[in-house]
């Protein structure tokens, strides 16, 4: 009795565990073959245009939109302590620190992850990866490798332009329509953001959530059933878990470059 | 999609992060401080240097004229030995003298500087001879508590 319920414990440990062994396999796989690519950059770049270029809307609107409310919230609070002049630098370090990265993560996740995902997947469906191998074609090297390190490139340059825009938009509305003065918005921010300690860290980290993101929504393309049920449960796992992976690492990484 | 224009977006993606990424180290950040122009280092020995933190300001008359450099201990005086990188442009006389002071009553420590009266300036090397130490808050309290326990005394006799 006891041993027929400590066994129904054991076999889906021992099952997420394989599947986690098989999730690192592949990445490794994906790193080796990826590093044949530099004879074929044009598989990289086509790749950069779908996951970068696709995303720019979405990103540059976003951040525009963040910055705007995170300056309406930080006045609303600020003013009640009287340092409504701080303004410039509670935006700039809040987006460059924290909500530039991991914004840009989720989006990033949901936008390009699940179309990279439903892409392999439907390639998977169609026997195209299979078609591949028959041919001698690494479908590693020829499909996953320059989508990862596409997505790799990709993030931390929409991490960056979602902060940039972020500032422009708490300066349009932080000086412009609330009447913060100006002066004190750029220099309370350039006296308190270091460029290292904040901005490099919040590269850092897009970094990091790139390579997660991008991995998670490859392999989920490349493990899911051949069939459109399949296709769509992957792409939903996709953006759950890269979501959670994401909030995960951020946590793990604030508290490392932040003691 | 065509070839050449689809360099040209992904090189177009590229130089908006590029561009983004420089707004954010000039304008956000504080790299367009003096680590760009010309400097002459000077030092000074304090006996206590406070909250003084490498890359404070170093102003005279509320203007920056500097940034401070590094900030060692000397364990033969028992001082703090800062070294100060000063802006060429601005020389001081070789008897100018250096306080630490707080901007705002909590805000962060600066070092301030008062020109002397000499002909000669400060040269790359030399040293600033006259100092003063940051206030401790502690000793001033330990101070004020003292003199009015040494007041209750005097009045008490």
């Amino acid at each position: 009795m006891i041993n027929r319920f400590i066994s129904r414990i054991g076999r889906p440990v021992r099952v997420w565990l394989s599947e986690l062994g098989l999730a690192f396999r592949t990445l490794f796989a994906v790193l080796v073959s990826g590093s044949g690519l530099w004879k074929r950059p044009r598989l990289i770049t086509t790749q950069i245009h779908f996951i970068g270029n696709y995303s720019l809307v979405i990103i540059l609107v976003s951040g525009l939109f963040v910055g705007f409310v995170l300056a309406y919230q930080g006045y609303y609070t600020l003013n009640r302590y009287g340092s409504e002049s701080a303004l410039g630098l509670l935006v700039a370090l809040s987006l460059a620190r924290e909500l530039g990265p991991v914004i840009t993560a989720l989006l990033f996740a949901g936008r390009a992850g699940t179309s990279l995902t439903a892409e392999i997947g439907l390639m998977k469906a169609g026997e195209q990866l299979a078609a591949m191998e028959m041919m001698a074609v690494n479908p590693l090297q020829r499909v996953l490798a320059p989508r990862f390190i596409a997505g790799i490139i990709a993030m931390p340059i929409l991490a960056t332009l979602f902060t940039a825009m972020g500032v422009l938009g708490g300066y349009l509305v932080g000086v412009q329509l609330i009447g913060v003065d100006e002066g004190s918005f750029w220099s309370q921010m350039q006296g308190g953001v270091d460029l290292w300690d904040d901005i490099g860290n919040g590269i850092i980290k897009s970094i990091v959530f790139g390579i997660a993101a991008t991995f998670i929504a490859i392999y989920q393309g490349y493990q899911a059933q051949p069939t459109p049920e399949g296709v769509s449960r992957a792409t939903t796992r996709t953006v759950v878990l890269s979501s959670l992976m994401v909030l995960w690492l951020d946590f793990v990484l604030t508290a490392l470059m932040f003691k | 999609m065509q070839n050449k224009s689809l360099d040209f977006w992904v090189g177009l993606f590229v130089l908006m992060g590029a561009v983004a990424l420089l707004f954010l180290a000039l304008r956000v950040g504080n790299m367009s401080s003096m680590s760009l122009s010309d400097s002459y280092v000077v030092s000074a020995k304090f006996d206590n240097i406070g909250g003084l933190k490498p890359r404070a300001a170093i102003k005279s008359a509320g203007v920056v004229v500097g940034r401070i450099g590094d900030i060692t201990f000397d364990d033969n005086t028992f001082q703090a030995i800062v070294t100060m990188q000063m802006d060429k442009r601005y020389k001081f006389p070789k008897d100018s003298s250096a306080k630490i002071l707080t901007s705002g009553l909590l805000g962060e420590q600066y070092l301030g500087i008062d020109p002397g009266g000499d002909v000669n300036m400060l040269v790359s090397g030399d040293k600033i001879k006259m100092t003063q130490s940051a206030i401790v808050l502690e000793n001033l309290i330990s101070q004020f508590l003292f003199s009015k326990a040494a007041e209750g005394k005097d009045q008490n006799k």
